[in-house]
């Protein structure tokens, strides 16, 4: 395997960005990144994006976007593994130069979500769970994961304020990023007094609709050197899985396919989750980043909660997580997050993250991205 | 969710009206729905298993804000419900107030009504959990 480096980033602010199509929100990212690494060519690219077909009635989204980013006939291929979408794009092109079938890919992400009414977006997010055995009762991705917060709280005495804290510290981080789709700043106060979504989830433990592209550029360490294009290395990867439905898991209360993606990613590296400085994780909802952080091994099995509470995971705390504002207040365009969570993690490595987001000690950070409750996941460490 | 086919209706009724899953005669695990392969076997031999129709409540939730086509029905409670047959499923509970979903709660399975599909006018029909 060649050494293998991300070398531009590019995304769209996100939001519900009524006046940009699918395809033009795709395209916006893909220029940013390409012009960040100073690159007109590519040899092919990842597209990840959950549900064209749902949100937009378009699949075959590879030709599309190569035909109006005008690279075409450069293979193009659009990846979905649910919200894990990105993450598995990233993977691919990174798979790709590593192997030496190619030298510059594009590894990109998008959904455009607003264009459905609020029962369809939750219809067609529904469908990353079991449609025939969760879905058809009834069950939604807020459901789904409280369900899980709710096993959590039986077990290890976790609160709604815990959950809380996680969404408040997002905010505050989110409040910093140009990108972000909700910079509000929130209190505690304002989550526990938020609509209940599915109890115990408030609105306000739950990330928003939104729509919103990412890319990067992949390139090998050889021609990135040549490119002469700021250096951010790929130094592990991981992908796992687990039973699509919540309910066919032992133990619901941690998240298998995040544990076997970041050990998979960790031993690549030759390093422990000690040698990582901070993370981007996958806060779908408060309680998905507790599980999360205690699955990859940041805290043991009932400890995050009041680790969280007491500050351990913000800026300016021992193991930073989602500087960028994380799903919560950046956003969640869910084809394009996990492509976005390497773009954070690109920035924070180069020392160019915006408005004093940009953290003191960031040498090696790690991306979790994950699919439906967790029926995949993966992780990526990139060294600066 | 306008399925205008019905095989995808009946197809699943053995497991939807009479919750039957499958046995693997080699480690005596139960599956549901049924199983073609199992972890560590490509082939198994499997022996048809009908769920005993009892369970507890594992995790659970209510649900406030429902999708197409369960918007009418909400607030409804919903649940991981472990059967004695060693098996977890996620259906709803009904016939209790929403408050008193909770997790131990000892239940029993009900053939009921689950939505209507009104494009294709089906009514999809299965098991909902009851306080027993």
């Amino acid at each position: 395997m060649r050494d293998v480096a991300v070398i531009g980033i590019g995304m769209t602010k996100f939001g519900e960005l009524w006046e940009k199509s699918f395809r033009n929100l795709f395209v916006e990212a893909a220029k940013a990144a390409m012009t960040d690494a100073g690159v007109d060519k590519i040899d092919s690219m990842y597209i990840g994006c959950m549900s064209g077909g749902l949100f937009v009635g378009q699949e075959h989204i590879g030709s599309l976007m190569a035909d109006y980013l005008g690279v075409a006939p450069i293979p193009a291929t659009r990846v979905e593994s649910a919200c894990a979408s990105g993450g598995v794009a990233f993977r691919q092109a990174y798979i790709e130069v590593a192997s030496g079938m190619s030298d510059v890919v594009l590894a990109g992400g998008v959904e455009k979500m607003t264009d459905v009414d609020g029962g369809m977006a939750t219809y067609a997010l529904a469908t990353a769970a079991d449609a025939d055995y969760e879905g058809f009762h009834g069950a939604t991705f807020p459901g789904l994961y409280a369900m899980m917060a709710s096993a959590h709280m039986a077990k290890y005495g976790t609160t709604s304020e815990m959950l809380a804290s996680i969404s408040v510290k997002n905010h505050a981080n989110g409040n910093l990023n140009p990108f972000a789709q909700f910079p509000s700043k929130i209190t505690l106060e304002g989550v526990l007094n938020s609509t209940m979504v599915a109890d115990p989830l408030h609105i306000l433990d739950c990330s928003p609709v939104t729509d919103g592209a990412a890319a990067v550029i992949v390139a090998s360490l050889d021609v990135a050197k040549k490119l002469g294009a700021p250096i951010v290395r790929i130094i592990g990867s991981g992908q796992a899985t687990d039973s699509i439905a919540l309910h066919g898991r032992d133990d619901i209360t941690t998240i298998n396919a995040a544990k076997v993606a970041s050990q998979k990613a960790l031993q690549q590296a030759g390093l422990s989750i000690n040698d990582i400085d901070f993370a981007e994780v996958h806060d779908c909802f408060s309680i998905a980043e507790l599980i999360v952080l205690e699955s990859i091994g940041v805290f043991e099995p009932g400890k995050a909660g009041a680790a969280i509470l007491d500050g351990y995971t913000a800026r300016d705390g021992k193991f930073p997580v989602n500087p960028s504002g994380g799903l919560k207040s950046k956003g969640h365009p869910v084809g394009a997050t996990g492509v976005a969570q390497i773009v954070e993690l690109t920035k924070q490595l180069r020392g160019t993250a915006e408005n004093g987001r940009q953290l003191a000690n960031a040498k090696r950070g790690l991306a979790q991205n994950m699919g439906g409750t967790g029926g995949s996941s993966t992780v990526h460490i990139l060294e600066a | 969710m306008a399925d205008t086919l019905t095989a995808r209706v009946w197809r699943e009724q053995p497991q939807r009206y009479r919750m039957i899953g499958n046995k693997d005669k080699a480690t005596g695990k139960v599956y549901f729905p049924p199983r073609q392969a199992v972890p560590g076997n490509l082939n198994p031999e499997m022996e048809e298993f009908n769920l005993s129709g009892t369970g507890e409540v594992v995790a659970c939730t209510v649900i406030r804000v429902a999708p197409t086509p369960f918007t009418d029905l909400a607030p409804y409670g919903l649940a991981v419900i472990e059967t004695p047959d060693g098996v977890k499923l996620t259906a709803q509970i009904t016939d209790v107030p929403v408050e008193d979903v909770k997790i131990g709660l000892k239940v029993k399975f009900e053939f009921r009504r689950i939505f209507e599909d009104n494009d294709a006018s089906v009514i999809y029909y299965g098991y909902k959990a009851v306080p027993m």
